[in-house]
């Protein structure tokens, strides 16, 4: 009973902090909403008893992560997101994907209905750390050393993304950038006028 | 009496349609990476959640796998949009227009 209780309180905290990350318009305050939802599913991990997942989601996602996306969001500087002014004549179009997108979601319900109650098997090492560790480095061990690889690779690839233009060629960018928008407001902003 | 099974996929499934929602609706770069970590994290809860019933690491495992690649994700998403801000002095999406004409 307890565990139900706590589960629909997480579930409701996550849905309402994911609902706010999308309604609001400053980054800032999306990210912030984000971690919400990252704190109330590493909760509903522990009402599925599986620890060690949810102290990594809270290392990996609120921690690791998200300080990542909130650096990024204060070096930018950013302003709040526009709202949505181009391809009006599609918002019929996306009515009627979203229909289609509903009546998958019922279906999906649907055959959810019929998953299993409770647990077909009880295990009561899984998702113990240990358990965890040893199927890692014995069963899995071939993606963990892919995981590795593509670590790596990411590493090399945001260094090479981010190394610094030299500074007359980022001003020339900078200049040439200004230019081309204050050529696009004397001849009016045609990419929204289509 | 725990939640049943359908309960966890009934929220994952919430959560991964906010997330498609939101990737559609945001014009931000940083908002649509940030939905982009919600899907992964409905995913990640299901599962969990199948892990849980079927008495298998394997799920968790996988689990471990999804954020090992939510963080190389995190790295070089975040490592494009800040060259296209240093291009472009934006991180608006409908911005990244080079190669339309």
């Amino acid at each position: 009973m307890a565990t139900n209780a706590l589960f629909f309180l997480f579930a409701g905290l996550a849905i309402a902090s994911a609902i706010s990350m999308v309604y609001h318009k400053n980054p800032l305050y999306s990210a912030i909403s984000l971690v919400g939802v990252f704190i109330a599913l590493s909760c509903v991990y522990i009402t599925l008893a599986a620890p060690f997942i949810a102290a990594v989601q809270v290392l990996i996602y609120a921690g690791a992560i998200m300080v990542l996306v909130v650096f990024v969001i204060m070096l930018l500087n950013l302003d709040d997101d526009q709202p949505l002014n181009r391809l009006k004549y599609l918002y019929i179009v996306g009515a009627g994907l979203g229909l289609v997108l509903l009546v998958q979601t019922l279906f999906v319900f649907y055959a959810v209905l019929r998953a299993p109650k409770q647990a077909v098997a009880t295990n009561e090492t899984v998702g113990k750390t240990l358990s965890i560790g040893a199927n890692m480095y014995t069963m899995y061990l071939l993606p963990v050393e892919i995981v590795g690889v593509l670590l790596l690779m990411a590493i090399i690839g945001a260094v090479i993304l981010v190394r610094r233009l030299s500074q007359p060629e980022l001003e020339n960018v900078v200049d040439d950038e200004l230019t081309r928008r204050d050529e696009e407001d004397d001849i009016g902003d045609f990419r929204i006028s289509i | 009496m725990e939640p049943s099974l359908a309960s966890y996929l009934a929220l994952s499934g919430i959560l991964f349609t906010i997330g498609a929602a939101g990737v559609i609706f945001k014009r931000n770069a940083l908002g649509m990476f940030m939905c982009i970590e919600l899907m992964l994290n409905a995913v990640n809860l299901t599962f969990v959640a199948f892990s849980r019933y079927y008495a298998d690491v394997t799920g968790q495992l996988f689990v471990f796998m999804v954020m090992s690649v939510a963080a190389a994700e995190a790295a070089v998403g975040l490592g494009i949009i800040i060259a296209f801000f240093r291009n472009r002095v934006s991180v608006d999406v409908d911005d990244a227009s080079i190669l339309k004409n």
